[in-house]
C-alpha cells in the first residue's frame, strides 16, 4: 500500500455563503487505508466539507469554493456527484437512500445490474438485456465479504433492522470497483451500540484492504477507537490535526467547543436571588419527528434563565414543544404546583405560559398578515384582549386600535425595523421577523416564556439585541426564561444554569461558568464524575 | 403617476380589463339594438340574485378550505326551507324570512358534516367538494320525488306525489325583495332597492364577523395553520365553522334568487351554481386563500355584468341564439383564468 503519498489531499479549502464564512484554510491529507475521524459541532462546516468533496450542485450554485481538491496527486472539479462517484468517492449519507422493496442485492447493485443479452437485445438493443441474477448476488455477497459481516443478499430492505439497512449502504458504496475513499456522515447515529461495534469492526476491515475513510461522528469515543487520525472542525477551520493515539476523549471535547474569545458576561449570576420552584418536569417524552424527547427530568426556580443545549437531534426541541403541546407527548409537567395537560396549546397558554418556536417562520409567523396581527393574536384568543365591545356588549369585535398601541410599543422597545405596524410579516429580515415573535410572546405577559433558537438564522447585531432583550424582560418583569439553544456560547452568556441533551435524556446540568470540556463531553454523551456533581447541587 | 401606478395594481390588470370590456358592450349596444337602460336593470338584478352565492365563498376562503365549489349544499339546504315555505303556506315577507329559517336547520347540519369531511382532506378540498357537491345534488333528486309535499302547487299534477322540477313562487313570496322601495325609471328600468339593502346587510355583517375573535382566528387559521394551532387555536373547529356558515350562505343566496328569478328550481339545478359563484369572487380580485367584500362586490359586479351584456350583444350582432353557449364559455374561461392566477401562501 502506498502510504507515501496522500489519496487524497484538502489543500486551503474555503467557503462562504454570501458572506458568511464556513470553511477557512482547511487543509488536511487523506493516506490510502487511513481512517480519518471529523469532529466538530453542529455548523463546524463537516457538512460543507463533504458537500464540496462530493460536487454538490449548490455548492456551485452559492458561489463556489476557493482552494483545491487532489486525488491522487491530481488536481479534480466536481460539478455532479456522478463525477465524483466516478472518481471513486462513495458517500453514506445519514438518511438511507435505499429503495424499501427491493431486497439487498438488488440495492447494492443498483443501476449497476449484471446483463445478459438476449434475443430481443438484436431488434431493441442493450435496453432489451436481461438482469444476470447470479451474478449480481455473487457482486453482493463479495461486498458484503469485504466488509466482513453477516448479511441475507436475499431479504427486502423494508424487513431490516436499521443496522443492516446501514451496511447495505456501505456495501453498494464498496461495490463499485473504483472505489477508494469513502465517506461515512453520521453512520453510527441511528445504531445500537452493539450494532455499532460491528460496524466500526467493518470499516477497520475495509481500511486493511486500501480503502480510505472520513468518518463523521458524533461519538467521540467510536472515533478515538476507529480512527487512525483526527481533525477537529471549529467554527470552519480545522483546529486541529492529530494522530488518534494518547487522544482522550476530553481532548477531543475541549477542542471542538473551545473559543479563542471567552464568553463574556454581562451581569453577574452570583448576585441574583430566585423565587420558588416554578416548573417541574418529570418522566417528560415527547415524540418530535427528529428530536425525540426520551424521559426528561428538571425543575426552575422562578426568576431563573435556564438553558437547554446539546446536538441537533438529540432532543433539545422537542422539549419545549412538548411542553407546549405542539407535539405529543407524556410525563408530568407542574407550572406553580399545578398539572400542565399536554397535548393542548391552549391550556398550556392559558396557564401563563408562551413559546417563541424556532420555526419561525413555519410557525413562529403570519407571514400574509400585519405586524399588528402577528403581535396581537395569540393575547387576543387566549386572553380576549385586544377586542371591545359593541352595542352594548352584544358582541366583540377587534380593538384595531389597542392593538397598533401594543404593536408600536414593541416596534419601539424591540427596535423592529418597519415601514409601519401595518406591514406583512413576510417582508421583514430574519432578525426583525425574530423581534416580531419575541413581541407576540411577551404580549401575553407570560410567567414563564420558551424561547427555541432565539438567534439561529439571524445576523450578529441582532442576536446581541435579542439576548439582551430576554435579559430585560427577565430582569425587569421577573419573567422566568427557558432557552433551548444550539449555541453553547449563547447559552453560556445569559443562563443561570445550562442543562445538556443528549439521546433525550439530560445528560448534565452545568453552571455557566463550567469549563467547556465539560460541556463538550455532556454533548458527547460521556457523562463525567463532575457534571454529577453539579445536577445534584 | 406613480400614485396611479399602484392603484392599477392593487385593483389589478384583469379587473380593468374585464371593466373595460364591459364599458365597451354597454357602447355597442345601442348598435345592436339592445336596451342600455334595460341590460343596466337586468345587471343590478342578477347582481343582487347572485352576490349573497359570492358572498359565502368568503369564510371557506379566509380559513383556507378553498372555493367552495360543494356550495350546491347549501343550496339543497335553501331549497328545502323554500319548498317547506310553500307547503306551510306562508307568504309574503313572512314566507320569504320564514323559508330562510326553515332552512337554517338543514344547512347548519350540512354544513357541519360537510365541514368534518374537509377537515379530513386538507389539501384536496376543491376537489373533494365538487363532488360532494355533484353527490349531494343527485341524493336530492332521489328525495324530491320520495318526500311527502301535498301542496298542490308544488306536486305533479298526474302522480299526486313528488315534486315538480319548477315551481312557482308566484303568489307567495316572488319579486318580495325586488319590490321593495323600488325604483322606476321608464318602462325598461327598475332599481332592486330591497335586493341589494338584504345584499348589503348579508355582507355587513359578514364583514363584522370577520373583526370577531372567531373571525379573525378563522382567518389566521386560513393564512397559517401552524401558528394558529401554536396559539391555542383548534383549526378543525374553525374551518368547520367557516364550512357553516358558507352553507348557510349558500342557503339564504338561493331564497334570495328565487324570489327575484320566480321559481324555485329543483333537481339538477343547483349542479352548475357554485361555479358561477367560484368565478365571481375569483373575477373580483380574491386569490383561493384571501377574499374581502371588495373582492365579493366588485367580483360580482363584473361578473354578472358580463353574463348580461355578452350574451345578449353577441347574439344580436350575429343574429343567432347561443346565448347560453356564450355564458358557459366566458365563465368557465375565468374559472380556469383565476385558478391558474392563484397565489400560495409564502412559506
Amino acid at each position: 500500500m502506498g502510504q507515501e503519498s496522500p489519496l487524497l489531499s484538502i489543500q486551503h479549502i474555503s467557503k462562504e455563503f454570501y458572506g458568511n464564512v464556513v470553511l477557512h484554510d482547511v487543509c488536511f491529507d487523506l493516506k490510502a487505508g487511513e481512517i480519518l475521524g471529523l469532529v466538530g459541532e453542529n455548523g463546524a462546516g463537516k457538512t460543507t466539507l463533504m458537500r464540496i468533496l462530493f460536487g454538490m450542485p449548490v455548492i456551485a450554485d452559492t458561489g463556489g469554493y476557493k482552494g483545491a481538491i487532489c486525488i491522487g496527486g491530481e488536481e479534480v472539479h466536481f460539478s455532479n456527484p456522478f463525477d465524483a462517484l466516478d472518481a471513486g468517492i462513495g458517500m453514506v449519507h445519514q438518511e438511507f437512500s435505499l429503495i424499501p422493496g427491493f431486497t439487498t442485492t438488488e440495492n447494492i447493485v443498483l443501476n449497476r445490474e449484471s446483463m445478459k443479452a438476449s434475443l430481443l437485445n438484436e431488434v431493441f438493443g442493450d435496453r432489451m438485456s436481461i438482469l444476470d441474477r447470479a451474478d449480481m448476488r455473487k457482486r453482493a455477497e463479495s461486498a458484503i465479504d469485504k466488509l466482513g459481516i453477516k448479511l441475507d443478499p436475499d431479504m427486502l430492505i423494508s424487513e431490516m433492522p436499521v443496522g443492516h439497512k446501514q451496511f447495505t449502504e456501505i456495501a453498494r458504496e464498496i461495490n463499485r470497483e473504483k472505489t477508494r475513499i469513502l465517506v461515512l456522515d453520521e453512520p453510527t447515529a441511528v445504531l445500537t451500540e452493539s450494532e455499532a461495534e460491528v460496524l466500526l469492526k467493518a470499516l477497520r476491515h475495509l481500511a486493511e484492504l486500501g480503502i480510505a475513510i472520513i468518518f463523521i461522528s458524533h461519538r467521540l469515543h467510536e472515533v478515538i477507537e476507529v480512527a487512525d487520525r483526527i481533525v477537529v472542525l471549529r467554527d470552519g477551520i480545522a483546529v486541529k490535526d492529530t494522530p488518534a493515539k494518547d487522544v482522550s476523549v476530553r481532548d477531543i471535547a475541549s477542542w471542538m467547543v473551545g473559543r479563542t474569545v471567552a464568553a463574556e458576561r454581562a451581569n453577574d449570576i452570583s448576585g441574583k436571588q430566585f423565587g420558588d420552584e416554578i416548573l417541574k418536569v418529570e418522566h417528560l417524552w415527547v415524540d418530535m419527528p427528529g428530536e425525540t424527547v426520551r424521559d426528561v427530568n428538571f425543575s426552575i426556580r422562578k426568576g431563573e434563565i435556564f438553558g437547554i443545549g446539546g446536538l441537533a437531534g438529540q432532543g433539545k426541541l422537542g422539549i419545549p414543544n412538548g411542553i407546549m403541546g405542539l407535539f405529543p407527548g407524556g410525563g408530568s409537567v407542574q407550572l406553580h404546583g399545578k398539572t400542565v395537560a399536554l397535548n393542548e396549546p391552549r391550556l398550556a397558554l392559558e396557564m401563563g405560559m408562551s413559546f417563541v418556536s424556532e420555526d419561525r417562520r413555519g410557525v413562529g409567523l403570519l407571514l400574509d398578515e400585519s405586524l399588528e396581527w402577528n403581535i396581537a393574536f395569540t393575547a387576543m384568543q387566549i386572553q380576549g384582549r385586544f377586542l371591545r365591545p359593541v352595542l352594548g356588549g352584544l358582541f366583540k369585535l377587534r380593538d384595531e386600535e389597542g392593538m397598533r398601541v401594543i404593536t408600536d410599543e414593541y416596534v419601539k422597545a424591540l427596535d423592529i425595523k418597519c415601514t409601519s405596524p401595518k406591514q406583512k410579516a413576510k417582508e421583514l429580515s430574519g432578525g426583525n421577523q425574530q423581534k416580531v415573535c419575541l413581541a407576540k410572546a411577551f404580549a401575553v405577559r407570560p410567567d414563564l416564556l420558551f424561547v427555541s433558537e432565539p438567534t439561529r438564522g439571524i445576523d450578529v447585531g441582532a442576536k446581541r439585541l435579542v439576548l439582551d432583550t430576554l435579559n430585560r424582560y427577565n430582569k425587569d418583569y421577573g419573567t422566568t426564561i427557558v432557552m433551548v439553544s444550539s449555541e453553547l456560547e449563547e447559552l453560556r452568556s445569559i443562563c443561570d444554569r445550562v442543562a445538556i441533551v443528549d439521546e433525550g435524556r439530560i445528560a448534565g446540568i452545568l453552571p455557566p461558568h463550567a469549563e467547556l470540556a465539560e460541556f463538550g463531553l455532556l454533548m458527547a454523551g460521556e457523562r463525567s464524575a463532575a457534571a454529577k456533581e453539579a445536577v445534584d447541587a | 403617476m406613480h400614485k396611479f401606478k399602484q392603484l392599477v395594481t392593487d385593483f389589478g390588470w384583469p379587473r380593468i380589463i374585464i371593466f373595460f370590456f364591459l364599458l365597451l358592450l354597454f357602447v355597442a349596444a345601442p348598435f345592436v339594438r339592445v336596451r342600455i337602460d334595460a341590460s343596466l336593470s337586468d345587471m343590478f338584478n342578477r347582481f343582487g340574485q347572485n352576490a349573497v352565492f359570492v358572498l359565502a365563498m368568503v369564510p371557506m376562503i379566509q380559513s383556507g378550505c378553498g372555493l367552495n365549489f360543494g356550495l350546491s349544499l347549501g343550496i339543497i339546504a335553501g331549497l328545502l326551507g323554500a319548498t317547506l315555505s310553500v307547503q306551510f303556506g306562508l307568504v309574503g315577507f313572512l314566507g320569504f324570512f320564514g323559508a330562510i329559517v326553515l332552512a337554517m336547520p338543514f344547512a347548519i347540519l350540512l354544513g357541519w358534516l360537510y365541514g368534518k369531511l374537509l377537515n379530513k382532506v386538507k389539501g384536496e378540498e376543491m376537489t373533494i367538494a365538487m363532488y360532494v357537491g355533484f353527490a349531494g345534488v343527485m341524493m336530492m333528486c332521489i328525495m324530491w320525488l320520495i318526500l311527502p309535499y301535498t301542496s298542490p302547487n308544488m306536486i305533479w299534477g298526474y302522480a299526486g306525489k313528488g315534486l315538480r322540477t319548477t315551481i312557482t313562487v308566484e303568489g307567495y313570496w316572488l319579486k318580495i325583495l325586488n319590490d321593495f322601495l323600488t325604483i322606476k325609471i321608464g318602462p325598461f328600468f327598475a332599481f332592486p332597492t330591497g335586493e341589494l339593502l338584504f345584499v348589503a346587510v348579508c355582507a355587513f355583517a359578514m364583514w363584522l364577523f370577520m373583526r370577531t375573535k372567531t373571525g379573525t382566528a378563522i382567518t389566521a387559521v386560513g393564512s397559517n395553520p401552524d401558528y394558529a394551532r401554536a396559539s391555542g387555536i383548534s383549526s378543525d373547529k374553525m374551518r368547520t365553522i367557516s364550512v357553516i356558515i358558507s352553507t348557510m350562505l349558500g342557503a339564504i343566496g338561493i331564497i334570495v334568487y328565487e324570489q327575484s328569478f320566480g321559481f324555485i328550481q329543483l333537481y339538477t339545478a343547483p349542479l352548475a351554481m357554485p361555479f358561477a359563484a367560484v368565478a365571481a369572487i375569483l373575477i373580483g380580485g380574491a386569490s383561493v386563500n384571501k377574499a374581502s367584500m371588495v373582492n365579493v362586490v366588485v367580483g360580482a359586479f363584473l361578473f354578472q355584468g358580463l353574463l348580461t351584456m355578452t350574451p345578449s350583444v353577441i347574439n344580436s350582432a350575429l343574429q343567432t341564439d347561443m346565448s347560453e353557449v356564450v355564458r358557459i364559455v366566458v365563465s368557465q374561461g375565468i374559472i380556469i383564468y383565476a385558478l391558474t392566477r392563484k397565489t400560495k401562501v409564502a412559506k
